[in-house]
């Protein structure tokens, strides 16, 4: 691979081909080329239509919820008396994550492709109850494809999706997680190519998914911005959120890409801790290749076997990574950290306790590293968190941890 | 040889008026010991070209059949240098019999591809089939694979229109997999009526023979397909044997070969349509 070059303007990627310099692409079945290349041409139209922006800024403002709250978090910056700590509130969103930007934009242009029957992977079931909550707004059949492993520790999601109408598919082959799911979810699409439009949840898998998903999360950075803006009259010095397969930070960080001065902090999911295999960190504890459709960091042996992610946190436990973070990483303009699930349970409790605010176990991955930051941008610094989620879901991980039963 | 050895097999069987068979084994499965014996017996049990699945974790376009024996292959340790050290040995004592390896991209972005393509032609491997490699991205694999006169073989299918043919036809030689049907291996069954005029229409776009794929499970099925194609792939059917014969303490390797030669035998005996 090319030593990697800082570009000039970050948006103008990826380029005509899907790639983020050496990373993206789509790597998929001669099937499901075709495929790929209608909806890349569908996307690209729509993005572009006036009116499909203004049907999605309606159902963002009227049905999602948005804007979401950016909330000064006074008590958590006393707490590490560092820099000013402000949440943008992503888990006040209808279904309560930032999942559902996405899966709005995404149905939107299902209809518009004329497709009838909507299929989803998802690990935690975030995203899963996002494509369950639009395609019954939208009267279209839903098939989850959920690892058998996540339907096992997630059942209120499951559940939540069974009310909505969604038929959840649990998928035993392989480690029966996250990237089973999306694997079998690949298998459907490749076998039902005519109606079938498949619902990525992360910026990540073949073009254009990637810049897709993430031009639906960026709504969340272009909103930080005004409020920052308007509140501070100055733009953030860091942005920190979670990475899993990524959506939520690129989203927050995707209109500051080009603002030399906001640092970008991701936080990987390091599982039982980075001196051990058991973690879900693909930038820090991964090398490059190519897994659903996409050349990426990923957890692999040295044969390129692709190993199993361990994370408390079912929606970091995937063993890849979006190819614009594994990029942004290469050319040094995005930070990736890590936190262990013991430091992030904590995180969890302490945002709890202090703002009243149960953090999802994803974004307490976030919160874990948040302290760091704070102190060292700074006391008169100001940085921004993106809460991903909320943590109602997952209590009784919570709880099972803590040694407690509910 | 190389290249050679794939055109030589398919001008061969022209001249004899008969579709080839192609069977596909995975490498290691059930174990490597096991796997060789195979490997060593389908020339003789019919088989006129060999695919050797090489195992990947993540195996997005295999239905449960060969996802199972790539999971079992793994199990047992199969790796990428291993599928090239049977095919080796496979060679010292066949080497007219092509050999076809069939896989996913990332163990080979692991190897590097040009490493690869000489590690693969050196242990007398013929042509590489990537599933999950279409053409946009595989240049750099074709240029490493020219280098050593290894075929790249690519896949047409039912959603490959008349726009998208030359895409994938482009840098392609040895011969084109047609895969009839959409979806995984080893799930639907392909119908020859249906195949016919997309064979016809691979075969003169890119002038190359034109196996047909993905649904063969019986020998009507591939005596019916080898009327209308230059080749006949039976992949899942022939993993199930092997699983079959593993769950029921049975001969591995003989349930395999026999159910080769009895899908062989009804390929020799179909007689093909002429183009």
């Amino acid at each position: 691979m090319n030593a990697p070059t800082r570009p000039n303007d970050y948006a103008a990627f990826p380029d005509a081909r899907g790639r983020f310099g050496d990373y993206g692409g789509q790597y998929v079945p001669e099937t499901l080329m075709p495929l790929v290349h209608d909806l890349t041409a569908a996307w690209n139209a729509a993005k572009a239509d006036p009116a499909f922006q203004a049907e999605l800024s309606g159902f963002l403002t009227h049905y999602v919820g948005r804007p979401s709250p950016l909330y000064f978090a006074e008590r958590l910056t006393q707490h590490y008396g560092g820099a000013k700590i402000y949440l943008k509130r992503e888990e006040l969103n209808h279904t309560g994550s930032h999942k559902i930007n996405n899966c709005m934009g995404q149905i939107l242009l299902a209809r518009r492709m004329g497709k009838t029957r909507i299929i989803a992977e998802t690990g935690a079931g975030q995203h899963g109850v996002a494509s369950a909550t639009v395609c019954a707004r939208f009267g279209l059949p839903c098939i989850v494809y959920m690892g058998a492993v996540d339907v096992e520790r997630q059942k209120p999601n499951v559940f939540r999706m069974n009310l909505l109408g969604a038929k959840v598919e649990a998928v035993t082959s392989g480690s029966a997680t996250l990237k089973d799911a999306m694997n079998e979810a690949l298998r459907d699409w490749v076998t039902n190519v005519h109606d079938t439009y498949y619902m990525i949840g992360t910026a990540a898998g073949m073009h254009p998914y990637p810049e897709m998903v993430r031009d639906f999360q960026a709504v969340i950075g272009r909103e930080t911005r005004e409020q920052i803006l308007e509140v501070e009259g100055r733009l953030p010095d860091a942005v920190v959120a979670c990475v899993g397969g990524g959506s939520n930070a690129i989203g927050i960080f995707h209109p500051f890409l080009n603002d030399d001065g906001v640092k970008l902090i991701g936080v990987e999911a390091a599982g039982d801790g980075m001196d051990t295999d058991r973690h879900a960190a693909a930038i820090n504890g991964g090398r490059p290749g190519v897994l659903h459709g996409n050349m990426t960091y990923l957890l692999q042996d040295r044969e390129g076997q692709i190993t199993e992610a361990h994370s408390i946190s079912a929606g970091l436990d995937y063993p890849g990574i979006g190819p614009e973070h594994s990029w942004l990483h290469d050319v040094g303009r995005a930070t990736y950290l890590t936190a262990t699930d013991a430091e992030s349970l904590e995180a969890f409790m302490l945002l709890s306790k202090l703002e009243g605010i149960l953090p999802a176990i994803e974004s307490a991955h976030a919160l874990a590293r948040i302290g760091d930051v704070a102190r060292d941008v700074g006391k008169d610094g100001i940085v921004v968190l993106n809460l991903s989620g909320r943590g109602d879901k997952d209590v009784n991980t919570v709880a099972a941890h803590l040694g407690r039963t509910i | 040889m190389t290249k050679a050895r794939i055109d030589a097999r398919f001008a061969a069987l022209k001249a004899e008026g008969r579709a080839a068979f192609v069977s596909y084994v995975m490498a290691g499965d059930p174990d490597p010991a096991t796997a060789a014996k195979i490997l060593k017996g389908l020339p003789a049990a019919g088989a006129d070209v060999i695919e050797v699945g090489f195992p990947f974790s993540d195996p997005m376009a295999e239905g449960p059949p060969i996802q199972r024996a790539a999971q079992r292959a793994l199990a047992k340790g199969m790796t990428l240098a291993g599928t090239l050290a049977a095919i080796a040995a496979f060679r010292e004592d066949d080497q007219d019999t092509p050999i076809i390896l069939m896989g996913y991209t990332n163990p080979l972005v692991t190897w590097g591809y040009e490493a690869f393509a000489r590690d693969a032609a050196a242990a007398g491997v013929d042509g590489l089939i990537v599933v999950d490699l279409p053409p946009e991205e595989a240049d750099e694999l074709a240029d490493a694979l020219d280098a050593n006169q290894l075929s790249l073989i690519r896949l047409a299918t039912p959603t490959t229109d008349d726009k998208r043919l030359p895409v994938v036809i482009r840098r392609t030689s040895g011969f084109v997999y047609y895969v009839s049907v959409a979806g995984v291996t080893g799930v639907k069954e392909a119908d020859a009526d249906a195949v016919a005029p997309h064979v016809a229409r691979v075969r003169k776009a890119s002038g190359l023979p034109v196996a047909v794929g993905f649904g063969i499970k019986t020998p009507e099925r591939a005596g019916a397909i080898a009327k209308v194609a230059d080749a006949v792939v039976v992949g899942s059917a022939l993993v199930d044997e092997v699983a079959e014969a593993v769950n029921l303490n049975e001969d591995v390797t003989g349930r395999v070969l026999s159910k080769v030669a009895s899908l062989a035998k009804a390929v020799r005996l179909a007689r093909r349509i002429p183009a």
